[in-house]
């Protein structure tokens, strides 16, 4: 077998750059769109670059500029609060993600570490859960926040995933399985309580998966449409998903608002995006935890 | 939807049954009372919405419930329906044509990247660029291949007009639909699944590709003897979890035909469900639309958990 390595090596960057690119040009489009003005859309669709770059389009979805304003720059007129939507995603996500990963670890220690009777027989319950899909659970949960009374509300559309899900669950228990119990005997004899191996020693050692439970979790809550589409799409408690929705239904005879709607896609980046920048080394080397021994 | 999330998990249960492992700590202790507060928000959260909803759905199955009367049973007649509901068939069988489109080509593709980022570079910020797809809600990623595929201002008929082709790409056209809502999901999850199966790479000994390399064997047939082989594991288990994720496809049908329903060619299990439960008020028939999809996804499943359990990946 020949191995033209130089070729080879020219081949393959290639292929991995055009990769890159593949995967990046569809955003830099949405941004290219989102600063071209509405009316330009039609004579200026082609080029690289806009020719009269603004940033009406994120002003006027922000609702900085008034209704009279919005429909000149082309926007349909009906109140869209972009601002809005971008906090209830992030109390959406980041409650989500808190309150189930402090609980889910909590459970994951009590599965991995403390002995009783039913553990076990607990845990297999609770882990056969992942086979019933979202969707299945999803009609009824619907039926239950309404008879609740709390469609529309925050706690209606965070409570059932806020304390638990069967996959964090079984992710941190077979992580605190996977830890030495060398720290925590020692501690034991020093005769600390349970609660205070679990808080000051078992979790700080595990900041790690923690993170990445954390983060994966708010990606997740982050990308949720169906469920808050179902009980939160009053205009109070709507997030930037169902928001974009409304957004695109609000146009339906004629063109969609498309530099309104990928000013308002790029607001549903940036915050994972800055997620990205900041924690980039520690998701994308979250990846390698299956590598973990 | 949380429906993917086990996508993550690529092996971590490797960890899961080692024996040896489970020996009590020295000082015995009693963790009764203890272990039950621990386990206590879990257990609520558990029972609550996810225990009682299972049951509650398994019993609307086999009611007539529009959301507004009581639940009044029906015995089997939301199954019986089922059998002669042509549109159920219909969305069970373009939901199969498109898991099929998207997993081969995400797969095969995922594959190839995972291969050459493994022999070439260990970068974080090629990585980092090429899982920037998985961050964003698949709502924009339905927006915005909606506007690409625009049918006179999208920039890749634009790109099609230039290379001279006639062809228009465009959601609402029967033959095209399915394939490119698979594609651009492909496109959206490609990176990710790259990034898992070469986070399984790297745990192929790196002496393996010397000694062959001195043997005189290319890149080509190291792939081959080497690197896939000894990825199977990791690769089976990939496949099984975007397949489970796949069958959930929802989002993107939702978004690109701007809030009307989609074409029946893109009218997939899981909008069918909604659009039962939600625009036509059959609670009852919905869950059981949803039944199939549980049985479905619960065999994936099973074989999923067998496989966290037993794949100890061939490295040992």
């Amino acid at each position: 077998m020949f191995s033209g390595l130089k070729i080879g090596r020219g081949v393959t960057w290639f292929a991995l750059i055009a990769a890159v690119v593949l995967t990046i040009f569809p955003f830099y489009w949405m941004v290219r769109t989102a600063l071209t003005p509405a009316a330009d859309l039609y004579s200026d669709s082609t080029g690289l670059w806009p020719q009269n770059p603004t940033l009406i389009n994120f002003a006027r979805i922000l609702g900085l500029v008034d209704a009279e304003q919005a429909r000149a720059a082309g926007g349909s007129g009906a109140q869209i609060d972009f601002l809005r939507y971008t906090i209830n995603s992030l109390v959406y996500s980041g409650l989500i993600a808190a309150v189930q990963t402090f609980c889910c670890a909590m459970a994951g220690y009590a599965f991995a570490r403390l002995r009783f009777p039913g553990r076990d027989l607990v845990f297999g319950i609770v882990v056969a859960a992942l086979m019933v899909p979202p969707i299945f659970t999803l009609l009824p949960n619907f039926v239950l926040v309404k008879q609740l009374g709390i469609l529309n509300t925050i706690p209606g559309m965070v409570l059932p995933s806020l304390l638990m899900t069967p996959f964090a669950v079984f992710f941190l228990r077979q992580f605190f399985l996977s830890i030495p119990r060398d720290v925590e005997e020692a501690a034991t004899l020093e005769g600390i309580s349970r609660w205070g191996m679990f808080w000051r020693i078992v979790l700080p050692m595990s900041r790690g998966p923690l993170i990445t439970i954390g983060l994966t979790t708010i990606v997740w809550s982050w990308k949720d449409y169906l469920w808050p589409l179902l009980v939160g799409k009053g205009e109070s408690t709507r997030v930037l998903t169902v928001g974009l929705g409304v957004f695109l239904q609000q146009s339906p005879n004629r063109a969609p608002d498309w530099s309104g709607l990928m000013a308002g896609s790029v607001l549903s980046i940036l915050p994972v995006l800055l997620l990205l920048v900041f924690l980039g080394r520690r998701l994308v080397q979250s990846m390698n935890f299956s590598g973990m021994k | 939807m949380h429906a993917v999330e086990p996508r993550l998990d690529a092996g971590a249960g490797r960890r899961a049954g080692l024996p040896g492992r489970r020996g009590g700590p020295r000082k015995r202790r009693d963790d009764r009372l203890v272990g039950w507060l621990f386990l206590l928000p879990v257990i609520v959260g558990f029972l609550v919405f996810y225990a009682y909803p299972t049951v509650r759905g398994v019993w609307y199955s086999f009611t007539d419930y529009s959301l507004l009367n009581d639940p009044s049973y029906v015995g089997a007649d939301n199954y019986k329906k089922l059998i002669t509901d042509d549109q159920f068939w219909n969305a069970l069988k373009v939901t199969g044509y498109y898991v099929v489109v998207n997993i081969v080509s995400q797969t095969v593709v995922a594959l190839g990247l995972a291969a050459l980022m493994h022999r070439l570079t260990r970068s974080i910020v090629l990585r980092a660029a090429l899982l920037v797809p998985w961050l964003v809600p698949n709502v924009t990623i339905g927006l915005l291949w909606a506007w690409l595929l625009d049918p006179d201002l999208g920039f890749v008929n634009h790109l099609l007009d230039l290379a001279g082709l006639d062809t228009t790409l465009s959601f609402n056209s029967p033959t095209w639909a399915m394939p490119l809502v698979a594609l651009v999901n492909s496109w959206a999850y490609t990176g990710y699944t790259a990034l898992l199966l070469y986070a399984g790479m790297l745990q192929i000994p790196q002496h393996l590709y010397e000694g062959a390399a001195i043997d005189g064997a290319g890149e080509l047939r190291m792939f081959r003897s080497i690197t896939l082989p000894l990825l199977r594991p990791i690769l089976a288990l990939v496949l099984v979890v975007s397949l489970i994720g796949s069958f959930q496809i929802f989002d993107t049908v939702a978004v690109v035909y701007g809030g009307k329903p989609p074409i029946p060619e893109t009218r997939v299990i899981y909008y069918y469900i909604y659009q039962q439960a939600f625009t036509y008020f059959h609670m009852g028939y919905a869950a059981a639309v949803a039944m199939v999809l549980v049985v479905i996804l619960g065999v994936l499943t099973a074989v999923q958990m067998r496989m966290l359990r037993a794949s100890r990946s061939d490295l040992g």
